[in-house]
């Protein structure tokens, strides 16, 4: 018996991947270019990003993006249309981590930078992508939130603060443009295996053990599982899909 | 360049949809067995239910349950062990939808009945699954709530709180049994093209304009849109999902 997975498919579909030099975004990036898109891997890291672009192979092009940088962000969306003539599908993924400090503490500095990059650059991008979607007859944008994006965290205001407003941009974004065809979610991941994390826990060896624990699934997720769910709210079975949060947290959530 | 769907067959597992004569439950059933799975078609009509026997073959197999009913939610575990040896997948999906006056005048019988489908049914239901599934090493549980499990409207009574306590029993299954291997989420399908709908919408003609005009999206939801969710949730590229909502709804609960 042949398995039917048609609507799964992202045969003849263009992408962007913004953070696509590591972690969630390269294994996106990956997985979207395996079940059949073409990729363009976007990252301010230009050594790692081409590597992402190589590992895929001729459906990747590396584009460098600095995605709090208005010109940047046309540049990546004018570059994915002239390589690949047209975009169905963006996941917003490049997002920065800046914490360790209360918030009577949290320096502006570092407020602006990462609210620039989490949540102006989901704008940013999202103000690019949409023309060049309705242009193609619609798409999928996938942002990355995070499970800081319905829960608060000690010592993270400004990463807190910014992964918020991506599921509130998300949502408005869904109700001007799902019935012009572009659908767009938000991606809520929880304590991820990415190189970010393991330098967190190579600093702090005791972390891994009060992560595991946090999870009521005894366990940090890996890139990989969270490509999955990107992979499927870019493909047409997630038709009806728009607006809508996913946690992939193992049920930190939940509990 | 030949286009891998792994992680999201669902060859060699088994699978109970309740309430699969009809509407959503169907199309998951039917969609279920495509993507590889034996699939035990459960539903309280028995003409209806076979028909979807029918149409998927001999992988599938009709089991008569009445969920609210404790001896007849065992009874189908055990019928599923003895047919195809195994529990691997539960889409637990049987419901009532009754429209009726405001809550001040509400019925007892009324609210009782609905509770007693759509949420102790889920309950007895999840009970004698999970039991099942840990004999095998595991299993992912997708229960049915709507956007109802999220938001109110005018003269549903029962069928808002059953919703919104789907949720509840969800996340407290989730947060449970996660660790042992056993997944639990809710998919909240907002206005959907199913023989019920179609029913209310052909004794009130100006029904079908308010709800399309009422979805961002600016239409229905076909019950195969929400199948591919329960298809995704229950297959391991859902590995680190759990104790999640996944609104297929249209933008419906984001506006």
């Amino acid at each position: 018996m042949s398995v039917s997975s048609n609507r799964l498919s992202l045969e003849g579909k263009v992408a962007i991947v913004t953070g696509a030099a590591a972690g969630i975004g390269r294994a996106s990036a990956i997985l979207l270019a395996e079940r059949g898109a073409k990729v363009v891997v976007a990252d301010v890291s230009e050594e790692e990003g081409r590597q992402t672009a190589r590992t895929i192979g001729d459906n990747a092009r590396f584009v460098r993006a600095d995605v709090s940088d208005e010109q940047s962000v046309r540049d990546l969306v004018a570059a994915t249309l002239s390589h690949f003539g047209r975009l169905d599908i963006a996941h917003n993924n490049a997002g920065i981590a800046i914490g360790g400090t209360e918030l009577a503490d949290f320096g502006k500095a570092g407020w602006d930078r990462v609210i620039g990059v989490n949540l102006t650059g989901v704008y940013l991008a999202m103000r690019e992508e949409i023309p060049a979607m309705l242009e193609s007859g619609g798409g999928s944008i996938v942002n990355m939130s995070s499970v800081a994006g319905v829960v608060g965290q000690v010592g993270q205001a400004g990463y807190i603060a910014s992964k918020h407003g991506v599921i509130g941009l998300t949502k408005a974004a869904a109700v001007e443009y799902s019935a012009r065809g572009i659908r767009v979610n938000a991606l809520l991941p929880g304590t991820i295996n990415t190189p970010m994390v393991q330098k967190i826990i190579n600093e702090n060896p005791g972390w891994v053990e009060a992560l595991t624990a946090a999870q009521p699934i005894q366990r940090l997720g890996e890139p990989e599982e969270i490509a999955e769910a990107v992979a499927w709210l870019a493909s047409d079975a997630a038709s009806f899909v728009t607006g809508a949060s996913l946690a992939i947290d193992g049920g930190f959530v939940a509990q | 360049m030949s286009i891998s769907f792994g992680k999201t067959s669902l060859a060699g597992k088994v699978a109970i949809v309740t309430g699969a004569g009809s509407g959503i439950g169907r199309a998951s059933a039917v969609l279920l067995a495509e993507r590889g799975a034996k699939v035990i078609v459960a539903d309280l009509d028995e003409d209806q239910g076979r028909k979807t026997v029918a149409q998927i073959g001999d992988q599938s197999h009709f089991v008569h349950v009445d969920i609210a009913d404790e001896q007849s939610a065992k009874d189908l575990v055990s019928q599923t062990l003895s047919k195809f040896g195994r529990l691997d997948i539960a889409h637990n999906n049987a419901a009532i939808y009754l429209t009726g006056p405001e809550i001040g005048d509400t019925e007892k019988s009324v609210w009782d009945r609905v509770i007693a489908i759509n949420l102790t049914g889920m309950f007895l239901a999840v009970r004698a699954q999970i039991q099942a599934m840990l004999e095998t090493g595991g299993g992912s549980i997708i229960n049915m709530s709507s956007a109802s499990g999220l938001t109110a409207q005018p003269g549903q009574p029962g069928y808002v709180p059953s919703k919104h306590g789907v949720i509840g029993l969800t996340k407290a299954a989730a947060v449970e049994y996660s660790g042992r291997g056993i997944r639990v989420n809710a998919v909240l399908p907002g206005p959907t093209r199913t023989p019920m709908t179609q029913d209310l919408i052909g004794k009130n003609p100006g029904l079908l304009d308010i709800l399309n005009a009422a979805i961002p999206m600016q239409r229905l939801g076909e019950p195969e849109e929400s199948a591919e969710a329960v298809a995704w949730l229950a297959s391991d590229a859902a590995s680190f999902v759990t104790g999640a909502t996944l609104s297929v709804d249209g933008g419906f609960v984001a506006q």
